[in-house]
């Protein structure tokens, strides 16, 4: 038997199956177990199907995988679309008032358990709770302690007062039962371990909502949508604790336009968006970018163009953060390739903006920002966290910064590229700022000498930032292969399990989470045999950038169907890949 | 600089404006200037946010913190700096095309917002700097070189528009009388909200119609109308909708006014952070136990 479970809730959108998978997943991670999860759903409120899927482990999980053993259905498309993953030891668990298994077209010797799921959630309370009556119901077939249940539902329903919680965990009491009494004669081979660890449980929107408070982030700025509203909703309520503020903008032009303003007045702002309202932000981000004001701009990439498929897999932006806009002005664009480092790389991402005063890109993707994993708290440590505001200068230090007529001057010519930052308020500071090529008072200017000055003063910020900072990758695998796998976002854990499929071939893997600027992988690529540049996009991005880079041609893996790379599939890939 | 010494020209840049002679935007910004320093304000604590167009010229003939933003999105701007620090005294300038037609969305919800800033609108019915094409206050008739038979449709209202989002304080003005622009613009930077000023402020090139002449010979002075009550909300109303006079003065303020940041209790300077990750985040990650 495997060592991991892999368990699904699966219904039509509005039947509460994210809220429902959360509840199962917070239990499994408050049991001491690892746990990855996915979700598979549509975008429209009511309709659609929709599934949250969780796979759990006592060791670190890091992929999906094509394997399905526990699926609570709800309908009978839920087993339609599930089939393929379906074994012969699985089971499901479905309400034979509301579905008929006879209906199922499921794999033989596949158990069904026929549970009164809204019957008994009606004994406990109310039919609304049918779903943890359902998970009551996993816990006796999963031989999983429903305590750890228990907290879980504490923590979800405790808001609500103590009676909805009560009646909560006797519904799944009941669920619980059942399963004991009337099918106490099925045999099936799943036990659940705890363990006494303390995990944490999040998504990668709240661990950049974290990161974003952790940094000195006090303003945000955006307008909903799919699937980078989790930060909004993970900062309000909670960034006013710490002084700040979040603003519902009236759409993403407002929205950038709002943090930039806050920026302007010195406060560390950010908003984040997806796709379409990235290319709707990317005029101001041009001012933003040439007003040398540092911001920092979340996108959450999910599948285009346009419309696309909104609630899909894809890392179709790169292209996009790499050079959209017009003309040409520098930018840097940070990747994140798990939830924990989407929490570090926030952090870093406030500190290179305010340090280069710059905008910084920072890209999630569908499957890395809502779809929780767990983790050591320790590895989100906030007394690690340090702060870098860059080249602030204050009253003391202005005079340095001043022209004959004592007028500051925010865009002067540096070394480094990097000028003095007055924030307004600042005596003797006063200046500003333009979308129009300036001088280094900020002021227009079109002399031929000056505009050249300041396009060179502001990609010198680059070079300075590659001197000054260690923009590296992580490296997985064996480190001697001559076979050489490259990956940026969040295909690095699935890559990571990929390699335990991998036994008889030899793979070095490097997961890049800076994509501008970026390490210099010349040296790791003429040093491998054949090198495989593995993403969620159709043309491969980033595998065109590093082919520029190195002016060596690499070979691809491109996704660009939605669904998120699985680690067993993802091994074949890689192998088929490096023998063509 | 103690703000009791602030005389206007001290918010006056070393940058000879390049507007064409006779522009009515110069009386704008000097009324503008003026109020600033009379209502106690310093260029340290000031933030001005220009739009595009003649207007937006404006931030770099005043001397203040200031940015020049991208076409239409003035307001977001201004609203994030007054958000980011209550302490700034927040003035935005605009034309009409950049906050009635590019930017009137954000218009409508800056209004509703109720952020404590100033919007002066220096509305000349014209597109100046691109030579003279229709904009979005420009008259049924009025011939262009985009609308050769005039924009055959009704101007945009900006008054009424700012009325229907619940606006807390509308005003409008006119460049060339100077002292009342002045102390209108005074009243809307001392109003706690937001406040709109639709300041006429004439294009000598391109408009032949809403000229100085038509806007001296045809606005009523609402200060001067004896049984005139700006917190009365239905005499505004009447005043904004009535399509036979063009009103001056403080047509609208809601004297109960609560401003966003007074609402929200955003009051505090956010530039002002701590050396490392604030007091209370590891409570962040508790939460995901």
């Amino acid at each position: 038997m495997h060592d991991d479970l892999n368990w699904a809730i699966g219904g039509e959108a509005g039947d509460g199956i994210a809220s429902t998978g959360k509840i199962f997943a917070q239990a499994l991670s408050r049991a001491g177990r690892h746990v990855f999860t996915s979700k598979d759903f549509a975008s429209r409120i009511r309709g659609g199907y929709t599934a949250y899927k969780v796979r759990t482990s006592v060791d670190r999980v890091q992929s999906v995988v094509d394997r399905l053993d526990v699926l609570i259905a709800l309908t009978e498309r839920t087993v339609d679309e599930n089939l393929a993953e379906l074994h012969e030891d699985s089971v499901i668990i479905f309400d034979g008032d509301r579905t008929e298994f006879s209906d199922f077209e499921s794999p033989d010797d596949t158990v069904g358990l026929d549970v009164p799921l809204k019957a008994l959630a009606e004994d406990a309370g109310g039919a609304i709770m049918r779903n943890i009556v359902a998970l009551g119901a996993v816990c006796a077939v999963t031989e999983f302690p429903i305590e750890n249940l228990d907290e879980s539902l504490e923590k979800r329903f405790g808001a609500k007062g103590e009676s909805i919680v009560e009646n909560n965990k006797e519904a799944a009491r009941l669920g619980y039962e059942y399963v004991e009494d009337e099918y106490a004669d099925v045999d099936n081979p799943y036990s659940l371990e705890t363990t006494d660890s303390d995990y944490v449980l999040l998504n990668g929107d709240e661990a950049i909502g974290m990161g974003a408070i952790a940094a000195g982030c006090r303003f945000y700025a955006g307008y909903p949508i799919t699937p980078a509203t989790d930060v909004m909703e993970y900062l309000t309520g909670r960034i006013e604790e710490f002084g700040g503020h979040v603003v519902q903008a009236e759409d993403e032009l407002a929205a950038i336009n709002l943090a930039l303003g806050a920026a302007r007045a010195g406060a560390r702002a950010m908003t984040a968006t997806s796709g379409p309202g990235i290319d709707l932000m990317a005029e101001t981000f041009g001012l933003v970018a040439t007003s040398e004001t540092p911001l920092v701009i979340t996108n959450v990439m999910r599948s285009g163009p346009s419309t696309g498929m909104p609630t899909k897999q894809e890392q179709g932006d790169l292209n996009m953060m790499l050079k959209g806009g017009h003309g040409e002005i520098p930018r840097f664009v940070l990747a994140p390739t798990s939830v924990a480092e989407c929490f570090h790389k926030t952090v870093e991402a406030f500190n290179l903006a305010e340090k280069y005063q710059i905008p910084v890109y920072l890209t999630a993707d569908l499957s890395l920002a809502v779809t929780e994993r767990t983790y050591e708290p320790d590895e989100f440590d906030m007394d690690a966290v340090e702060i870098d505001r860059g080249k602030l200068v204050d009253e003391d230090d202005i005079a340095t910064w001043q022209n004959e007529k004592d007028q500051f001057k925010p865009h002067a010519v540096t070394a480094d590229g990097v000028s003095p930052r007055a924030i307004p308020g600042t005596e003797g500071g006063v200046h500003m700022s333009t979308g129009l090529e300036h001088d280094e008072l900020g002021r227009r200017t079109e002399d031929t000498d000056v505009r050249v000055e300041q396009v060179d003063k502001r990609y010198r910020k680059v070079e300075s930032a590659k001197e000054q900072e260690d923009f590296d990758y992580r490296e997985f695998g064996d480190a001697d292969a001559d076979n050489l796998v490259i990956s940026w976002g969040s295909n690095e854990g699935t890559i990571v399990e990929a390699l335990g499929y991998l036994d008889d071939v030899d793979v070095r893997v490097l997961s890049v989470p800076y994509i501008f600027p970026r390490p210099d992988l010349t040296e790791d690529i003429q040093d491998a045999s054949d090198v495989v540049v593995i993403e969620a996009n159709a043309t491969g991005q980033f595998a065109d950038v590093v082919e520029h880079d190195v002016l060596e041609r690499v070979k691809r893996i491109n996704k660009y169907d939605g669904v998120d790379f699985k680690a067993d599939e993802l091994a074949d890939d890689i192998k088929e890949t490096l023998e063509a | 600089m103690s703000s009791e010494n602030v005389r206007f020209t001290d918010f006056k840049s070393d940058k000879q404006p390049t507007w064409c002679p006779g522009c009515g935007d110069f009386g704008t910004m000097n009324g503008m200037m003026k109020a600033l320093a009379e209502t106690g304000n310093s260029p340290d604590d000031t933030f001005v946010v220009a739009g595009i167009g003649c207007s937006g010229k404006i931030g770099t003939y005043m001397r203040s913190y200031a940015l020049h933003g991208v076409h239409g999105r003035a307001l977001p701007v201004g609203t994030g700096v007054k958000l980011a620090n209550p302490n700034l005294e927040v003035m935005v300038a605009g034309g009409d095309g950049d906050g009635y037609s590019i930017g009137v969305g954000h218009f409508i919800h800056a209004v509703r917002r109720n952020v404590d800033i100033t919007y002066v609108v220096m509305d000349n019915r014209i597109y100046g700097l691109t030579k003279g094409q229709a904009s979005p206050t420009s008259r049924p008739d009025f011939e262009t070189s985009t609308t050769p038979e005039g924009p055959k449709q009704p101007p945009v209202n900006p008054l009424a528009l700012a009325m229907s989002a619940g606006g807390s304080f509308i005003a409008q003005s006119f460049s060339s009388d100077a002292m009342r622009h002045t102390e209108i613009v005074k009243e809307a930077i001392e109003h706690d909200g937001f406040s709109l000023v639709n300041c006429f402020s004439p294009c000598v090139t391109f408009n032949d119609v809403d000229t100085y002449d038509y806007f001296r010979d045809s606005l009523v002075d609402l200060s001067e109308e004896d049984d005139y009550d700006p917190t009365n909300y239905d005499q505004a109303k009447d005043a904004i909708l009535d399509a036979d006079k063009e009103y001056m003065g403080v047509i609208y303020q809601n004297e109960d006014s609560v401003p966003y940041h007074e609402a929200h209790g955003v009051t505090e300077n956010m530039a002002e952070i701590p050396d490392g990750a604030p007091d209370g985040a590891t409570d962040l990650v508790r939460e995901f136990y």
